[in-house]
Order: structure tokens, then sequence, then C-alpha cells
């Protein structure tokens, strides 16, 4: 134990034997391996949105078949949501960080953690699969009966959800039971970081939504294989039924997607602003509150799907009620960095853009909710804006903040800080330049997914494709420092960004294979930076004092 | 590491601080599970529910083809499957070693009926053309009552039902059968004791759950 004492010893370091990555019941280790999975799964689906923008540059044929052109999109499109951003944040920065934030050895069951990611990769496999056997196109929706008549690539597809959803289903039941059981003492519920309170709503997310896409995969499976007549029309079966089933999942997971997100902002924003994070509970209890009515909202996907209209009312109304626990966030996001300090480090810049994107997300889904708009905006480029400044300007642009905020404990070495600035801007900047546009020619009567389009929506695409060039080589700068730190990066210090939760505080970095040699204990909230004056005191930096008090 | 938990029982694994620490959180995983079991069935109940609305005459008249007989019979042998299974946990937690494995052969015993009489349910069926699915085509004479009288899609859509809600469940049989094979093993090593008995207790919880299923799904079928 004498060695580890001196840090020597790190989750890392300690076997290096590729038998000791694939058996590893490390959730450190596990989180890693999800971060290249999701990486690669997050490459391939950036790679096809890139042609699809190539191919919108002109009407008509461009680069590929209108064809192939279907299946591409459908092809972003589940890998984006199934294989990238559903499981992106609570499977890698939830693995690496949950423990550590709660002062833990390990999550609750690691055995299930590992058969959870490696359901992940069959599941991801068996979804790529479709492409060889047949095509898919017409969406990451699936809707019957077109589903149905379309080739048996329907088939591997459905199948790769399933699977997909047991490994997303057992990492939330995992995380539910690691913050109810395994806290340290003094980390009472109102000291819980941020993050792990929306750690925790998305893990209820995660259990309670994923079984009803589980059992439709099933039951459109076996609508393909055997014809059971559940979903077919010409059978008998009603396809409102499917789209009811379909939305009671992949509405919630809408909220998979993003609470996680708000987790990261909430920790970056409380630590870059030196400052208790303002309204902490209401932050806190808004997460539980936007899971539990983002059970009750899914019927605004189908308010021209032929549901009654007095279902439409309801759910448009509760769809604005998202909009209040959502406005909580924001205004004490802003008033926080108001009475902090803010430091503009590279994670800090990436919450900041997020408050801009993230909100043009939020305000225009609240303008889909209200139903005589959405008549008019259903099935437009509107709808494509509004959920990818959702889903990319909040998830993906939280998620790079806390890939940037974790990346030194994880790795152990500090990436280059001006290129991460310059990485920062180039993807804001192209973001917007890419999806912007497509809110107005939406508004004007661009309806998505079309091949071809008229002559006067051109420079609208333009625009577009050219934004995600821009957005691209953000990308691909990241993907490139951030390698480059692994080979030359400056060796990280234990608390370079000054935090106060236990994965910054209490662990070497990077983090022993046991997290903590002794079990911590908590005296003081998250973001308690009144409390915690020792350690800023006589203008030592963090890391210092933090070495010096440990050992 | 060895010396550093040397205090520890061989059970307790290493992230876990005590054993009622380990046996909580395995018994929480386990309730969250079942959750995600009833939510699994529910979508099947619904499909259920609405067609039943709509139909509700082809339902009626499609469910008098099950057999109330068979179906009441393994309604029993599965009650007394969760009952031994619960006699089974009370042996464990008073270190009887004897009284648990017989409870477990028992209870997988059951099990193994309720699937014979299942697979008995299920050729019958068979036999006059009832499939689920497109190879639905029904023929002949049951309990009096003329197949063909209800060659219509929508009692193909009941029977669909039936044989998807049944087949799930009847799945689940089959992962209990495996569990508890697994467990008997353990008890008859002897690896449980009044001071660890979590698998034992989880495989039951997962065995009412099993049972509580059919506790809704017989009525629902066989005779309403």
């Amino acid at each position: 134990m004498s060695e580890s004492a001196s840090g020597t010893i790190n989750y890392l370091s300690h076997d290096k034997s590729i038998k000791s990555w694939l058996f590893t019941l490390d959730h450190k280790r596990i989180g890693i391996m999800y971060l290249i999975a999701v990486s690669l799964a997050f490459l391939a689906g950036g790679i096809l949105a890139l042609l699809v923008r190539i191919e919108l540059m002109a009407p008509g044929e461009t680069i590929m078949s209108a064809d192939a052109y279907n299946q591409t999109f459908t092809l972003h499109a589940v890998l984006m949501v199934f294989a990238f951003i559903i499981p992106a944040v609570p499977a890698v920065m939830g693995n690496f960080v949950l423990p550590l934030q709660i002062g833990a050895k390990d999550v609750a069951f690691p055995r299930l953690n590992l058969l959870s990611f490696y359901l992940y990769v069959a599941g991801a496999v068996i979804a790529l699969a479709a492409l060889l056997v047949g095509r898919i196109d017409g969406g990451w929706t699936f809707y019957t009966p077109y589903s149905t008549s379309i080739g048996d690539g329907i088939l591997y597809v459905s199948t790769g959800v399933f699977v997909m959803g047991f490994s997303s289903i057992l990492t939330g039941l995992n995380f539910i039971v690691t913050v109810h059981k395994m806290r340290a003492p003094g980390l009472t519920w109102n000291r819980l970081p941020l993050f792990l309170w929306s750690i925790y709503a998305t893990a209820i997310v995660q259990v309670l939504a994923t079984p009803v896409i589980g059992i439709t995969m099933v039951l459109l499976f076996l609508e393909k294989f055997m014809h059971i007549g559940i979903f077919d029309p010409a059978l008998g079966g009603d396809p409102v039924l499917f789209q009811h089933f379909f939305w009671f999942y992949s509405h919630p997971a809408v909220y998979i997607m993003i609470l996680p997100a708000f987790g990261i902002v909430s920790d970056l924003m409380g630590t870059f602003s030196r400052h208790q994070v303002s309204g902490y509970k209401f932050v806190a209890l808004s997460s539980v509150a936007i899971a539990f009515l983002g059970f009750l909202v899914w019927g605004h996907h189908m308010f021209v799907s032929g549901q009654s209209a007095t279902s439409s009312v309801v759910f448009s109304l509760i769809t604005y009620l998202i909009g209040i626990p959502t406005g909580v966030k924001v205004i004490n996001w802003v008033s926080t960095m108001y009475k902090g300090s803010v430091q503009l480090k590279t994670p800090m810049l990436y919450a900041i853009a997020f408050l801009f994107t993230f909100s043009i997300g939020g305000f225009t889904g609240i303008m889909l909710g209200v139903l005589a708009i959405d008549i008019h905006l259903h099935d437009t480029y509107f709808v494509v804006a509004h959920f990818h400044y959702v889903m990319m300007g909040g998830n993906v642009i939280a998620a790079l903040g806390g890939l940037h905020y974790w990346w030194p404990k994880m790795t152990g070495k500090m990436f280059n800080e001006t290129l991460g600035k310059i990485a920062a801007g180039l993807v804001f900047f192209g973001f917007n330049l890419t999806f912007f546009p497509q809110f107005i020619m939406g508004a004007q009567g661009m309806p998505r997914r079309y091949y071809d389009y008229l002559p006067e929506f051109q420079g609208y695409h333009l625009l577009s494709t050219y934004g995600s060039w821009v957005l691209g080589a953000g990308m691909f700068l990241i993907l490139g420092y951030l390698v480059a730190s692994l080979i030359n990066g400056k060796k990280a210090g234990l608390n370079p960004w000054g935090a106060l939760t236990l994965d910054w505080t209490h662990t070497t970095t990077p983090p022993h294979p046991h997290n903590f040699l002794e079990t911590p204990i908590v005296t003081r909230g998250a973001y308690d930076f009144h409390l915690a004056k020792d350690l800023f005191a006589s203008g030592k930096e963090v890391s210092e004092v933090v070495t010096s008090t440990k050992h | 590491m060895a010396n550093a938990h040397s205090d520890h029982p061989a059970h307790l694994q290493h992230h876990f601080v005590s054993s009622e620490q380990q046996f909580d959180a395995a018994k929480m995983g386990m309730w969250l599970f079942l959750v995600t079991e009833i939510l699994l069935f529910s979508g099947m109940f619904v499909a259920y529910i609405v067609y039943r609305t709509w139909h509700p005459e082809v339902f009626v008249k499609s469910s008098e083809l099950l057999d109330p007989v068979m179906g009441g019979i393994n309604t029993i042998v599965l009650l007394a499957s969760s009952f031994t299974v619960a006699l089974g946990i009370h042996f464990a937690q008073k270190d009887n070693k004897k009284g648990l494995v017989i409870n477990l052969v028992l209870t997988f015993l059951f099990a193994l009926t309720f699937l014979v009489v299942k697979y008995f349910e299920y050729t019958a069926k068979f036999e006059h053309g009832v499939f689920p699915g497109a190879a639905f085509d029904p023929h002949g004479v049951s309990h009096g009552v003329d197949y063909a009288t209800y060659n219509i899609q929508y009692a193909r859509q009941f029977f669909s039902i039936y044989f998807v809600m049944t087949g799930i469940h009847g799945f689940h049989v089959l992962v209990g059968m495996g569990l508890f094979t697994w467990i008997t093993i353990k008890a008859v090593k002897g690896q449980f004791s009044s001071a660890y008995y979590t698998p034992v207790e989880n495989c039951g919880l997962y065995w009412h759950l099993v049972d509580i299923i059919w506790i809704f799904l017989f009525p629902l079928l066989y005779l309403i």
C-alpha cells in the first residue's frame, strides 16, 4: 500500500494488458471504453451528417442518389440517437465521475456495468449489420406500416435498439442504487454535486422509459417477422398505437439526452464562477421535475397523427409546463455567474455557449408545443433546427465542456488551452451557422427529410453546409489536440480547476484503482466556496493545498 | 489488498463497506429491475386493452377457445411455486440447508410443470391451425366450438396477443428455471446462510413477479 500512497499507482498504469481492460470491473476503465466507443459512433454519425449537408448544397442530385440520401440520413439519426447521444454523458462521464463524486470505490454492481458496456457494443453492431442485409430508410422513428414494408434490415435495427436499451436500463439501475446506497458519510442529498442530481434523474428516466421501447421493438420485430397485426393497419392493427409506444419512450429519451448536460453545466457554473450555484435546491429538484413531466408530453409528437383534440390540448399544456423547471435552471446559472467571479477556461466557454444554444432550442420547443403553430411547422426544417439546438447545442456542447473538464482527471494530462478556446469558438460559430438558417427555411416551408428542394431555399442550404464544415473543423481540432495531449501534454495537477467536489479534492490524478485510500468524510456542500477558505488561503493554488493536506 | 480486508466475510465484495450495504443495494437493484419488467409487459397489456375495447365480441368468443382448466392448473402450480420459494428464503434465514434445497428443487419442478402444461396447450392450438401471425388458419372443432366461424383478422389479433404475452411470460419462466438451477447448486455447496442469502431473496422476488404477471394474464385471456 505504501507505493500507492505516494501517488505512483493509478487506474491506467497499474495493469496495462489488453485483458485487464476487456475484463475490467473498474468503473473508470469502463467509462474510458465507453468514451472510445461512443466517440467512434459520433465520428461515423458526424461523417454521415457532413455527407447529407454536401448532398443538400444544390437542388437535385449532387453527390448521391435519392435512395442513398434516405439511407444516409436515417443511419445518421440511428447512430447519433441510440449509439451516441443516449449513452454519451451517462455512460462515459456518469461512469467515470459518479463513484468519484460520492466517495465510493465503485458503482454498486460492477459486473452489471461491464455487461452493460458489452450489450451496448453488441447492440450497435447488430444495428449496423442492418446495412449489409438491406436498406433502412424513413428516419429513426420506424413508423409503421412503412417500416414493416421495407427489407429485413428492420429486424436487425429493432434487435439492436432492444439490446442497446437493455444496456441503458442496466446503467440507469446501477446509478440509482449507487447514489442511494454508496454515498460517503456526510454526503447528504443537499450536498450532492448537481451533476449527480442530474445523472440520478436521468437514471430514473432510463429505468422507467426504456422497457417500453424494448417491448415496442419486440412487437415491431414480430410484426415484420410473422405479421402479428398489432401495428399493421392491413391486418387490423393501429399505426398510431405504434407512435404512442414509440414516443412514450422517445420523448423521455430526450431528457436522457439533456438532463446530464444540465448537470455538467451546473458543475461548470459553480466551479468556474467560484460561487455556490444559486438556488441549489431548485436546480437539483428541477431535474427531477423535468424527468417527471417528461413522461407526460409524448403526445406532442402526434398533433397531426390523428389523436383526439382533447389529448392534443392536454399534451400541449403539459409541454408548456416543462418550460418552468428549465427556466429555473437557466436563470440560476446566469445568476451564479453574476454573483461569482467567472474564470473563462475552455470548459466554462462551453457552459456559456450552452446557455445561448440551449435557450434557443428550448424556446423553439415551446413554440412547437403550440397546437396552431405546430400545424404549420410540423415536419419542416424548423423542427430539425429545434432538436439539433437541443441535442447538439444542448447535449453535445455540454458534453464537450464535461470532457474538457474531466480530461485531466481521466488522463492525467492537460490539453492545450489556446487551441481549446479556438476550437470552442469554431464549434459555437459553426453550429449556429449550420442550424440557424434551418429555422428560417423551415418557417418558410422547407420540409424535413427531402432530397430535393425549390431553388429559393438554396442560399440557406449553402450557409448550413458551410457551417457544417466549420463545425467539423472544430471537432477534428478537438480530436487532434486531445490526442496530442496524451503524447506530450503537460502533467495535470491534483485540482487544476479549483473544484470542491470529491473527484477533485480527494483523489489523485489520475485516480487510484480503488479511488480512495480512505473513505472520505464530507463536511460541506459541493459548491460551498465560502466554507473552503482553507483551500484558497494565502494565494496558494488549490492543487498545492490539496497536496500538502493529503499526505 | 488481502490483509486490508481480512476482517471481511468471503461474500462481501471489496467496494461495499458492510454486508448490510451490499444486501440493501442488491435488493434495491432487484426491485428496480422488477419495475422495468412490469413496464415491459405494460406495453402488451395496453395493446390488449386497446384491441379488446375495439372488438369486445371477438375477444370474448376467442377467449372461450382457450382451456380454462389447463390455465387454472397452471395458476395453482405457479401459486404453489411462489409458496415454496418463500419457504426456501425462510429456511435460508434459519440456516436450514436441507429445507432450502428441497424447496428450491420443488420450485424448479413446479416451473417445469407449468411449461409442460403450456406445451400441451400450444400444441392443441397448433393442431387446429391457430398460430400467431400470418400462419393463422383455424379449422376443426374444439370444446364444441367451430374454429372456422372465428376466422377473421381480429381473432388472429387476439391469438397473436395471447401467444406473444404467454410466450414472453413463458420465456421468463424458463429464465427462472435457470436461476433456480444456479442457486440450488450454490445451496448444495453450502454457500448460503442467515448471514448471506441475497441471491435466494432476489430470485424469490423475481419469481413472485413472474407469478403475479400470470395472475393478471390468466383472467384477462382465459376468463373474461
